[in-house]
């Protein structure tokens, strides 16, 4: 096995031209586990963790752009007011020695139907922006994933950053799993209100192949509370509204059965989750004050 | 691959690393430090936890390679030549330590958490030993070992 340590980004760039199927390694998370347990001998390890440009990230043109290798313990102490949504999936993640490691660009590259940052990631628009020798490119998250850990990165292109959008309304996640620490989802659900653009973002995880947005549930909530102008002058919402919302969640899902859940499970809980979470942006875009499980 | 990093402020080095072995196969096959315990090899249990520049990770998520020219502080640093650290001073007395194979990690774990958060509410000490798993004392001595070492520590710090 060969070991590539660069200490700059075009020289990681150039690393990943030469080497197409070297294995990137940043927190080591999930590759770690793989070699430990002989799942994965991957012929060369490309480290991440000595490239500075990937743990920076920055506000340009009203846009964050966070590198791939900022921690999920970064994600929540200094983005956690930006990126409320996002903050809240990442203190699901693991436990304080995994969040000190695990990166959001190796949760993007993993493309875990269970990564907990996608459904965020997804209500809010990111982008990925995808870079090798050839040039760089910007892909939306929606479109990153292919299937079940896959994605669309070709054999010489490293996830360089995710961009994403500042909150400008309230947002939320919920999670299921047996126990509040070190679980992979059973299953996930993220909502995000946009207030400026009268407009909803979901995202759902581990209830499909890939993460993927209940655009239908979306527009019917966004269409619904502008008829009633209600992003304006904010009332209770009906619960017929609550109800059909969850309904079209659930409708989106296409999970499977698997040791953590059944696929009636998962579909029961996404209308579940779905409901919650739009009391609680609900409440937070009417009063102001963040609400939790 | 030959590997050279710090241990505990010290030099370390190792020849013949495989470039897919872990840190915490370095520490303790390569140089006699069985301190942090080899469980899980999957980031579940908590009981490798060392620092690495400082931060609680899990040693068998991290790759040999990736600890070249770093630091690592594992358990052995903790105590001093002659005497425990206040925070394995106060597992002992809690009666925190029952077979101790969790016992290591939760004592790394527990200074890095008095070390940024000197005075934890039980919800703090919790959270932020929620990834060191023990099968033997149900927590609570636990608890009461981590309110004791920052009780002491606070004492220290005030005479």
């Amino acid at each position: 096995m060969d070991f590539l340590r660069p200490t700059h980004w075009r020289d990681a760039l150039d690393a990943k031209a030469h080497h197409p199927d070297a294995t990137p390694i940043a927190g080591g998370t999930d590759v770690m586990v793989e070699i430990n347990f002989g799942r994965r001998r991957p012929s060369t390890l490309l480290d991440l963790t000595g490239v500075p440009e990937l743990t920076d990230w920055s506000l340009d043109d009203g846009r964050l752009r966070i590198g791939a290798g900022v921690p999920y313990a970064r994600l929540i102490d200094e983005l956690g007011d930006r990126l409320p949504g996002l903050a809240i999936a990442s203190r699901t993640v693991g436990s304080p020695q995994i969040r000190n490691r695990g990166t959001l660009g190796g949760n993007l590259a993993s493309a875990s139907p269970a990564g907990d940052g996608h459904p965020p990631l997804l209500a809010s628009d990111a982008e990925v922006e995808v870079q090798s020798l050839r040039g760089t490119r910007t892909v939306p998250v929606g479109e990153f994933f292919t299937g079940v850990k896959r994605h669309v990165l070709a054999d010489d292109e490293l996830i360089a950053a995710v961009h994403v959008a500042p909150a400008t309304g309230a947002q939320q996640f919920s999670k299921i799993g047996t126990r509040n620490a070190m679980v992979i989802a059973v299953c996930t659900f993220a909502v995000a209100l946009h207030p400026e653009q009268q407009r909803v973002g979901t995202g759902l995880g581990s209830a499909a192949p890939t993460p993927r947005p209940a655009t239908e549930a979306a527009e019917f909530l966004a269409a619904e509370l502008t008829d009633t102008d209600q992003w304006n002058r904010p009332r209770p919402l009906p619960e017929s509204v609550v109800r059909r919302f969850g309904e079209l969640v659930a409708a989106t899902t296409a999970p499977i059965d698997d040791v953590r859940g059944t696929a009636n499970y998962r579909t029961h809980a996404m209308a579940v989750m779905a409901r919650r979470t739009l009391g609680w942006v609900w409440n937070e875009h009417r009063t102001g004050r963040q609400q939790c499980a | 691959m030959r590997l050279k990093f710090t241990v505990n402020g010290r030099q370390a080095e190792a020849d013949d690393v495989w470039e897919g072995e872990s840190l915490l196969y370095v520490l303790r096959e390569r140089l006699g430090l069985p301190g942090s315990k080899n469980a899980c090899e999957q980031g579940e249990c908590g009981s490798c936890t060392v620092r690495l520049d400082g931060v609680a990770a899990c040693a068998c998520l991290v790759a040999a390679g990736q600890v070249q020219d770093r630091e690592v502080d594992t358990v052995e640093g903790l105590a001093g030549e002659d005497e425990l650290d206040a925070v394995q001073r106060a597992f002992v007395d809690a009666g925190a330590v029952q077979c101790g194979f969790c016992t290591p990690g939760l004592l790394v774990a527990a200074d890095d958490l008095l070390e940024r958060c000197p005075s934890p509410s039980d919800s703090e000490i919790r959270e932020s030993l929620a990834g060191n798993l023990c099968r033997c004392t149900g927590y609570e001595k636990i608890m009461d070992a981590v309110r004791l070492a920052a009780d002491r520590r606070a004492e220290e710090a005030r005479s």
